[in-house]
């Protein structure tokens, strides 16, 4: 199990309607590896982390976690739908996700959303998860704002936060969606040292950015997705340092 | 004047009719809070079906309420108590039950929870609309079943939005109560009728049953403000 790859994309399309916005994704990240997304507006990018737990359900391919392949079937209607429930309820909960709007669950203190999926979903018992939780917290510089509620806590604050509540859940793989774009200029700093700190512990994450020297710093590989297609992938000082395809030059200049 | 204000009337033993108010204002509580409550079980049903049920479902909850806010509540309140309890004893011989008597409790439960549940549904489809959807959304990532959403996500991301509503239709479900009167149940409305036809000190006993209505409505209210304040704890308000 442990030389699976964490997680793995064949073929992915995804239509909205007419529009096809993933047009034939393949895409394996190894264990302990930092993949990094990266494109334009409208490329793909977000949608393409979102079918990975299947919150966007594919047009057609497959995706498997830690070498299990989601089970879908074609509906009625021809689209894919989810087969068996019960199977993305368990890989889901072992594989985390950051939101760009954080998405804390606002009637929530801090300490309760970190402990919520624990205890609720991978019923773990209260003390422990409330020890693991605090512990979580400090790490993330969050010990003495256990109590309140997010609703009152910086857009850095709610992030780490966010970061916590899945490092909560011990994670498979973490999927960071454009984790710093909703965020106070002066604020991005603090919650890119938090992922740049758990980088170095070698947890497997794929993250859609548009932090581009963070990218270059932190990941290990570098996916450029344009139009819904993988323009050009490799390690991040080819894709930064010598970048082969023309949109990825323009990219590259246009957000420097 | 004395005969207008002789407040002896109001004595708690007879011949003052003081209790049997008291005993027909409880029966008023007793059947908002049955009704509300039942109500409230049917706004929950009615706007998750609403908004995930499949279309028959929806298409249904959609007639229903259509016709509670359609028609009027006095006349659905007789429907249902007459037809309601008619077929409910008919189908109970038919399964071989024999007929049952529904005692004017339950029945008036049924009927108030009926007509606040048409509105309840829209109330708390409306507060669920208003949760941003990445709460939602986030539940589901973390692999959390449905039911298990709606319980720790959903219903208390929605109550402060509903909150207002909600206190509302408590407030109409206090006094549709009275609506009752008219199928003979005796809540106050019917007593206080009886006890000023008796004797004739109609003002005074009108009054008394507005003082009562009235005392419920404000402590009500101080309840829901607590309530309403628990509800929105993590919520900054802009005013």
């Amino acid at each position: 199990m442990a030389n699976e790859p964490a997680i793995e994309i064949r073929d992915l399309r995804k239509r909205f309607g007419s529009l096809e916005v993933l047009k034939g994704i393949s895409l394996t990240a190894g264990q302990g590896d930092i993949v990094a997304i990266i494109g334009g507006s409208g490329s793909g990018k977000s949608t393409l982390l979102r079918c990975i737990n299947l919150l966007e359900r594919p047009t057609s391919g497959e995706v498997a976690i830690q070498g299990e392949t989601y089970r879908m079937r074609t509906s009625r209607h021809g689209d894919m739908e989810i087969a068996d429930r019960r199977q993305v309820q368990r890989i889901r909960a072992h594989l985390g996700m950051v939101f760009q709007n954080f998405n804390l669950w606002p009637h929530r203190t801090v300490l309760e959303n970190v402990i919520e999926v624990p205890i609720h979903v991978l019923g773990m018992k209260r003390d422990e998860a409330v020890h693991r939780a605090e512990k979580l917290l400090n790490r993330v510089g969050l010990g003495s704002q256990k109590s309140m509620y997010p609703g009152f806590l910086s857009g850095g604050q709610q992030q780490r936060a966010a970061i916590a509540r899945v490092l909560a859940v011990d994670p498979l793989a973490m999927l960071f969606d454009e984790p710093t774009s909703a965020l106070d200029p002066e604020l991005v700093g603090e919650v890119l040292s938090v992922i740049r700190d758990l980088a170095a512990e070698q947890r497997t994450m794929m993250l859609v950015t548009h932090e581009m020297a963070f990218a270059r710093d932190v990941a290990s590989h570098v996916v450029f997705l344009r139009e819904g297609v993988i323009e050009e992938q490799g390690p991040p000082d080819q894709i930064f340092g010598d970048p082969r395809s023309p949109y990825l030059k323009q990219f590259i200049s246009s957000v420097a | 004047m004395t005969t207008v204000f002789d407040l002896s009337l109001l004595a708690f033993e007879p011949p003052g009719w003081g209790k049997v108010l008291l005993v027909g204002f409880l029966r008023s509580i007793e059947l908002a809070a049955g009704g509300y409550l039942l109500g409230i079980l049917i706004g929950i049903f009615g706007a998750t079906g609403k908004l995930y049920g499949n279309k028959v479902v929806r298409d249904l909850l959609e007639i229903y309420t259509m016709v509670i806010r359609a028609v009027p509540e006095l006349v659905l309140m007789l429907l249902f108590y007459y037809v309601g309890t008619d077929l409910l004893s008919r189908a109970s011989t038919a399964m071989g039950f024999g007929s049952v008597n529904i005692d004017g409790l339950t029945a008036g439960i049924l009927v108030i929870g009926l007509v606040q549940g048409g509105y309840a549904t829209e109330v708390i489809r409306g507060a669920i609309l208003a949760i941003p959807r990445g709460q939602i959304e986030a539940a589901h990532a973390f692999g959390m079943p449905p039911s298990k959403v709606l319980r720790r996500v959903t219903l208390p991301a929605m109550t402060p939005h509903a909150l207002p509503g909600m206190a509302n239709l408590w407030m109409i479900a206090t006094k549709d109560t009275a609506l009752l009167a008219v199928i003979g149940f005796s809540e106050l409305t019917l007593v206080t009728r009886q006890a000023a036809g008796a004797t004739q000190s109609y003002i005074m006993f009108f009054l008394a049953a507005g003082v009562l209505y009235l005392a419920l409505t404000l402590v009500s209210n101080l309840a829901l403000r607590r309530f309403e304040r628990y509800a929105r704890r993590g919520l900054v308000s802009a005013r």
